[in-house]
């Protein structure tokens, strides 16, 4: 689960690392009396979208006065603001943060993430902050540093000095301090919060030897969430697909892609597959849907309904291979959804495995006009052929 | 020969009396699996099929001399699930559990490592030697005795491998699932170095997907010491950077974790890698030829 900037900041500030004076807006009046109740020249005002990418899209404006504070406010609100991580329809902005303006002396990049290979967490350190990461580590490798913590020691101060003393220019003495502070605090979050990223870019050390975290984002491991029911409330259902969250409510696994051959697969892996196939074929998927190893039958009709409602889907493919989930459940949930929805678009259906027999039996008596593929690659041919 | 299961394992299924569990339990024994013991705490006593349940695995161990555990316990439970398994003296867990939070199996790599034990999984389809045993949730049917190994990050993707191979007329060794989450018990590598030394294996089917670097890693292996053949596949080419394709580990992110990328590793590595899923079967059969 995402978490807006102002939700990660809130609950950074709740685990001792300073954060700007901020208040959350969603309309120009809430705006004007949080420029009110926060100190400056200068505000900043930033949209709470999801999607990176803000500042370069226009999404983060450093402002003078009271006024500029609620006339940004209003031209940022209720508009979609396009990032190179929204696509191309962007991201409507439903709230802003206004903040207090911070004098900086020099940006850092902090960010814990788990390391898969080592199978614990690891924090990354650079000095190179507010920039983008991944071109720093693509161009200027040597300038990231990286600690792994052992999960059965926890945080050490070693482990803060070994990043910290990595700085080709250290900070000052004095805020040495604040620096291995936030350092310890931004591991005990991670652990607490079950997050699977948290990333402040920039961490900055103020003009007046203060470290604070400017930018932020959160991700919380979602196989946690059942253990923390006080994030649930920050959960933004506007942030979703309207598509993926009616798949959501019936335990399928959907994602809206963007081209125009739907899939319908039981497994992950076999649905990523299945799209390249697709994409072989000379055709492009229009989502990834994985029904699960179980599916009722139910879950098989609610399905096809998620895919139909993709107005630009011209043909679906259904690719099951029948283990725990039996190829005549999926027959009789294809059918039934097919009658339900009167459907006219190719529908080419490939079975394999448990009780294949039954489902092509299934599907032959139903009346209707399925694509029957005996095997993947007759089933990309048919794909082929609609496009 | 097939690797870390066989005819005389004797397994525990850890969650036995849940839906899934009473189910696949049935389902292994129908192959003739040795299902042993079943453990459910507080409801020891009891019997799903036959095979009696106890309160604790190192009940199941003492009493039925258990030296495999198949885990079906909910998430939230896991975790303890597999250290207690691991903790009794078993020594393969295959833990089928789908959603295990991450940072519990963190704990969970962390007290593994320096034990011989062998956890295969989470959220995996399981292990199976065909003929011999199946623990786990694949389809037995489909499979057939034979030469080839197959090892995977997915289920059905491995289901789809697996009957591809045996309509070639490839049988297999032993295949197993080694899981979709980010943190895993066992790599690509720790299986490869097994099928090294079966002289039963004559040739590897990898199956890897986005996300990730286990198959670079895979590849670097197999170039420096592995002495037969590797015919790989890897889903997920179109997947879009950022989002997670089902499997938890199926996410690309910051640039990593790409199916070309992996791709072209395996290829400089000289492995044969079939891009396409529908001619797996076929490359297999041409490599082994």
């Amino acid at each position: 689960m995402k978490l807006h900037e102002y939700q990660a900041k809130e609950l950074l500030g709740n685990w001792g690392i300073p954060v700007p004076v901020g208040y959350l807006a969603t309309t120009p009046e809430e705006a004007a009396k949080a420029a009110q109740t926060i100190a400056g020249p200068p505000w900043v005002v930033k949209a709470q979208i999801h999607a990176g990418g803000r500042g370069k899209a226009g999404g983060v404006k450093v402002v003078q006065s009271p006024e500029e504070v609620v006339s940004v406010t209003g031209s940022l609100l209720g508009k979609p603001l396009k990032t190179k991580q929204t696509g191309p329809e962007g991201s409507v902005v439903n709230q802003v943060f206004i903040e207090e303006g911070v004098d900086i002396e020099r940006e850092f990049y902090i960010s814990m993430v788990i390391d898969r290979t080592t199978a614990s967490p690891a924090m990354i350190f650079s000095q190179a902050g507010g920039t983008d990461i991944e071109e720093t580590a693509a161009k200027s490798a040597g300038q990231i540093y990286r600690e792994n913590i052992d999960p059965a020691v926890g945080w050490m101060d070693h482990n803060a000095r070994n990043l910290l003393y990595s700085l080709d220019s250290l900070p000052p003495v004095e805020s040495m301090r604040a620096f291995m502070s936030v350092m310890a605090n931004v591991y005990k979050a991670f652990v607490n919060l079950d997050c699977s990223l948290l990333e402040i870019n920039p961490l900055v050390l103020t003009k007046d030897g203060k470290v604070i975290a400017i930018d932020a984002k959160i991700t919380i491991d979602d196989n946690a969430l059942f253990r923390h029911k006080e994030l649930l409330a920050l959960d933004d259902p506007r942030e979703k697909d309207p598509l993926e969250l009616m798949a959501n409510e019936y335990n399928l696994n959907y994602i809206r892609l963007n081209g125009n051959i739907g899939a319908m697969v039981n497994g992950a892996g076999l649905a990523m597959a299945t799209m390249d196939v697709i994409k072989m074929a000379g055709a492009e998927p229009a989502n990834f849907l994985d029904v699960g190893g179980s599916a009722s039958e139910e879950m098989i009709t609610r399905g096809v309904e998620i895919i139909l409602k993709d107005s630009r889907v011209k043909a679906i493919l259904i690719n099951i291979f029948g283990g725990i989930l039996r190829c005549d459940v999926l027959a009789r949930g294809v059918v039934a959804a097919a009658k339900k929805t009167g459907i006219e678009l190719p529908l080419i259906v490939r079975l394999e495995g448990t009780n294949v027999e039954a489902g092509r039996e299934i599907l032959n008596d139903s009346g209707l006009k399925f694509l029957v593929a005996k095997d993947l690659a007759e089933a990309a041919e048919l794909v082929a052929r609609q496009v | 020969m097939s690797i870390l299961v066989d005819e005389k394992s004797r397994i525990v299924v850890q969650g036995i009396t849940g839906k899934e569990g009473a189910f696949h339990t049935k389902q292994m024994l129908d192959y003739g699996t040795k299902v042993v013991a079943g453990v459910t705490p507080g409801k020891g006593g009891q019997k799903v099929e036959g095979v009696p349940v106890f309160n604790t695995v190192r009940q199941a161990v003492q009493k039925e001399g258990a030296n495999v555990a198949c885990i079906f316990v909910p998430p939230p439970f896991a975790a303890d699930a597999v250290i207690d398994a691991a903790a009794s003296g078993i020594e393969v867990i295959v833990c089928i559990t789908e959603g295990i939070p991450v940072l519990d199996m963190v704990k969970v790599s962390g007290f593994l490592k320096g034990r011989d034990c062998v956890l295969i999984g989470p959220n995996c389809p399981g292990i199976i030697s065909p003929g011999k045993t199946k623990v786990g949730i694949m389809p037995g049917f489909i499979h057939s005795q034979g030469p080839m190994a197959v090892i995977s990050r997915s289920g059905t993707l491995t289901y789809e491998a697996v009957d591809q191979l045996t309509r070639v007329g490839l049988g297999q060794s032993t295949c197993i699932g080694i899981g979709g989450d980010p943190i895993v018990g066992t790599t690509f590598i720790d299986h490869l170095k097994r099928f090294k030394n079966d002289p039963d294996t004559e040739g590897v089917v990898l199956i890897g997907e986005i996300g990730g670097s286990a198959e670079e890693e895979a590849a670097e292996y197999i170039q420096r010491e592995f002495n037969k053949p590797v015919i790989a596949f890897i889903a997920g080419q179109t997947a879009p950077p950022g989002r997670r394709m089902g499997h938890a580990g199926a996410i690309i992110s910051g640039g990593q974790g790409k199916a070309e990328d992996k791709i072209k590793a395996l290829q400089n590595a000289g492995i044969t890698v079939a891009i396409n899923l529908g001619v797996l079967g076929q490359t297999a059969l041409k490599i082994m030829k």
